[in-house]
């Protein structure tokens, strides 16, 4: 937590410890229209987290990382935007053994060697 | 996948696609592997040989798993452990992105590794040959703890080969089924080989199951 340190993670997360869904470190955030308003109305946390998410498309792992707010707090904050329909989270519904997918991914792998 | 939306004044209701506009283009499905093994054994360069990004470092994940283990060790002591640990980042066509996971070292921080191993495609455990000790413990995990497929690779940090992969499965008491590779982690070919092999370990222990099996 380098955002801010004099404040505990429960206060930035109103008192919860879990978002509305326990975000995968590899899941997708990108964002939607910028709203300057509603970003100066956040705290630096997620208004860190929702200004990063609007400059380019990353993983939650990512966006904790470049915005130094910890994994947890940054899972919390980024589901409540989500839910207020400020940014868009990829779903997370789907196998991660989809042979379609998986072969993809040694195709582009191959490319790179 | 669709979210409850909350008007505002003059705004109009949306779901789904964030206020007033589509999703920006950009990858659209994240693919993870996880790369597993003790401490030196070199993840973090076989990460960093495929990376376009620098091995991204991030600290302070642990916090009630920390407090639990501390608790055993210093009753009443209230702790805040960080842990470090890396990832990398390779993007492979435009809605496409893989994401690699370095496991931190310490058993300590095991209930992290069910955390990074979530919704994981594949791992791979490195093995240095001089330090076999190093890796029992990630290749205890996947073989007891863990649903994720995996490979075991010995890296080479030398170049050189001290002993044969039938010696280092003997020593790991690695099920037969599981494949035992060797690679070179600083070089970037040898990075891919390995990381297309745990795909496709995957690719072969899934396919009986359906392309939709369980996590």
């Amino acid at each position: 937590m380098t955002a801010n340190p004099w404040v505990r993670p429960y206060v930035l997360t109103g008192g919860r410890t879990r978002g509305r869904r326990h975000l995968l470190v590899h899941t997708l955030v990108s964002g939607g229209r910028y709203d300057a308003a509603f970003a100066g109305r956040l705290l630096p946390e997620a208004r860190a987290l929702y200004e990063r998410v609007h400059t380019t498309s990353e993983s939650v792992a990512e966006l904790s990382a470049h915005c130094g707010v910890s994994l947890g707090v940054t899972r919390v904050l980024l589901a409540d935007l989500a839910a207020g329909d400020r940014i868009v989270i990829a779903a997370e519904d789907s196998s991660p053994y989809d042979p379609h997918v998986l072969e993809r991914v040694i195709d582009g792998l191959r490319e790179l060697a | 996948m669709v979210y409850a939306s909350s008007p505002e004044p003059g705004g109009v209701p949306h779901t789904g696609a964030g206020r007033g506009a589509a999703p920006r283009p950009g990858p659209r499905t994240s693919v993870k592997l996880v790369v597993a093994g003790g401490f030196g054994v070199g993840k973090t360069t076989l990460v960093e040989a495929v990376s376009e990004i620098p091995p991204v470092n991030t600290e302070a994940w642990m916090t009630q798993a920390a407090r639990t283990v501390d608790a055993l060790e210093e009753p009443g002591a209230k702790t805040t452990t960080t842990v470090a640990m890396d990832f990398g980042r390779v993007t492979l066509a435009p809605d496409l992105v893989l994401y690699l996971f370095g496991t931190p070292g310490q058993p300590r921080f095991w209930p992290m590794w069910d955390d990074l191993c979530r919704g994981a495609s594949g791992a791979v455990v490195l093995v240095d040959t001089r330090r076999l000790e190093a890796s029992f413990a990630a290749v205890n995990y996947f073989e007891n703890d863990s649903d994720v497929p995996f490979i075991v690779a010995v890296n080479l940090f030398d170049g050189r080969q001290t002993h044969t992969l039938a010696q280092v499965r003997q020593a790991l008491e690695l099920d037969p089924r599981v494949p035992l590779i060797t690679c070179d982690a600083r070089h970037r070919g040898s990075a891919v080989e390995t990381f297309t092999r745990t795909l496709r370990h995957t690719l072969d222990r899934t396919a009986s199951r359906g392309p939709l099996a369980a996590r």
